[in-house]
């Protein structure tokens, strides 16, 4: 039986893992490659690691750290930041990422996604999306907001249409953030993720929020996300993936435990 | 120990380069050398993406180089669409021909409410006798990402279901197959490159017959 991802998420600032509220108040959680193989070694399904400066300080990701963190890495390795070009893609998966996940340029040239999956498959695109509801909005989810620039500026796109879209170009993954919930340890948007899950008939990770084992079952229920992703839990030494699937699945949910 | 890999231009080989490595092989890859393919001690084909790309290995003349590699005994380990290039061929491309060592065709997964591609971490249900899964316990996981599948058969080595039952690797003395990656499957999937890095012929009969 296909289990539910719970996928490490390694923000990465200048080298280090950092961590945030709401994309600020950053605060330094050690070192990527260390990071991601305790997090491989405790059980994690795959690991994501986002260049959450590259975009609007205009770095290029950090080649030299992609390298060293896929070296003793045997899981589900995806790089995310400052990935404008299917060149910039192209030296990612050379220094060994397995899946590159692109924002804002995507948001500015769609056809990114359609150039990388052509180049390199559609298992190897996921497009990550930065939501916001909309309070003001008569129907705050499908009228949720895709955000650019880590968050800072509005693209002009809904959510639930731009996944769509994505997917048509042939992205093999959703990552949808929830910047009302990240870093708030409050849970995620069930509701906006089970309707971008429902748009679109490839996986969704699930993202933001965060905070117990019952925010994963949630989002893996009412949510019907694949996948989830997990940040500021597992850093720390607050939870582990293994402590984390384990109590998954003494609640029924079907997750692979490590061995 | 020395691993010819090739490369037909699908994808990525950075992964599976590296966990061949760890496991103290050496690697040559080619993409069109044929003496490579001739002088080969072990042969892994690699492959994500779309079955058309494994047209390139008709072009460069791989495929009979290969074709007669395996009829010497050399062991083969296709992974993903690697594994269905081993096939008559797949819906994917219905004009490519693969292999054709194994006479079934590759198809789409059938229409269902679940989602397509099949990404993530599945069981295997391994068959015994099967030498390149050897010590691969029941509750272990591999990871998956794919649309098409091989059907079940006698020379399947596991199955996985998802949506319906598919082969999820395949085995006939030296040459083998597996449709997810052993090189992002963790402990379990190194122990699957080991198993096929440590083949060798003198113990056939062994196998799954």
């Amino acid at each position: 039986m296909i289990t539910k991802r719970i996928i490490a998420c390694l923000d990465v600032r200048d080298g280090r893992v950092v961590k945030g509220v709401q994309f600020v108040d950053i605060v330094d959680a050690g070192d990527p490659a260390t990071q991601a193989a305790r997090h491989a070694r405790e059980g994690a399904d795959e690991i994501v690691l986002l260049d959450i400066t590259a975009t609007h300080e205009g770095r290029g990701t950090l080649l030299d750290t992609v390298r060293r963190t896929a070296r003793e890495l045997f899981v589900p390795f995806c790089v995310g930041g400052g990935i404008r070009t299917a060149d910039d893609a192209a030296q990612v998966f050379e220094a060994g990422a397995d899946k590159v996940s692109v924002n804002s340029a995507a948001l500015k040239d769609p056809m990114l996604i359609d150039a990388i999956g052509r180049s390199f498959g559609a298992q190897a695109v996921v497009v990550a999306i930065d939501a916001r509801r909309d309070p003001e909005a008569a129907d705050p989810v499908r009228e949720a907001q895709v955000y650019v620039q880590g968050g800072r500026k509005l693209a002009g796109r809904r959510v639930v249409e731009w996944a769509r879209e994505a997917e048509n170009r042939g992205a093999g993954e959703i990552l949808l953030t929830s910047m009302n919930s990240d870093g708030m340890r409050t849970g995620f948007d069930c509701e906006l993720t089970a309707a971008v899950s429902e748009a679109v008939g490839i996986p969704v990770i699930a993202s933001g929020g965060a905070g117990t084992v019952e925010h994963f079952v949630d989002v893996f229920g009412r949510g019907k996300a694949d996948a989830a992703l997990a940040a500021s839990i597992f850093h720390f030494g607050v939870s582990s993936a293994r402590s984390l699937k384990e109590e998954l699945a003494r609640a029924g949910v079907s997750v692979r435990l490590p061995c | 120990m020395r691993v010819t890999v090739i490369d037909y231009k699908a994808g990525n080989l950075t992964s599976v380069l590296k966990a061949l490595h760890h496991l103290g092989a050496e690697t040559i890859v080619t993409d069109g050398d044929l003496a490579l393919v001739e002088s080969a001690e072990r042969i892994v084909l690699p492959g994500v993406g779309h079955f058309a790309a494994t047209q390139r290995l008709d072009a460069t003349g791989l495929t009979p180089a290969i074709r007669a590699a395996i009829a010497r005994g050399v062991p083969f380990l296709g992974i993903c669409v690697g594994m269905q290039w081993l096939y008559a061929g797949s819906s994917e491309a219905p004009e490519q021909p693969g292999l054709a060592h194994f006479s079934e065709q590759c198809t789409h997964f059938a229409e269902s409410h679940e989602k397509v591609p099949h990404v993530g971490w599945n069981s295997l249900e391994v068959r015994k006798g099967s030498r390149l899964l050897a010590g691969v316990e029941p509750g272990e996981f591999v990871y998956f990402t794919h649309s098409y599948k091989a059907p079940v058969t006698a020379d399947t080595a596991a199955t996985t279901f998802y949506i319906e039952p598919f082969a999820a690797a395949v085995e006939r003395a030296n040459v083998m197959g597996v449709q997810f990656h052993p090189e992002k499957s963790g402990a379990t999937g190194l122990k699957i490159l080991r198993n096929f890095l440590s083949w060798n012929s003198t113990e056939e009969g062994k196998g799954t017959e």
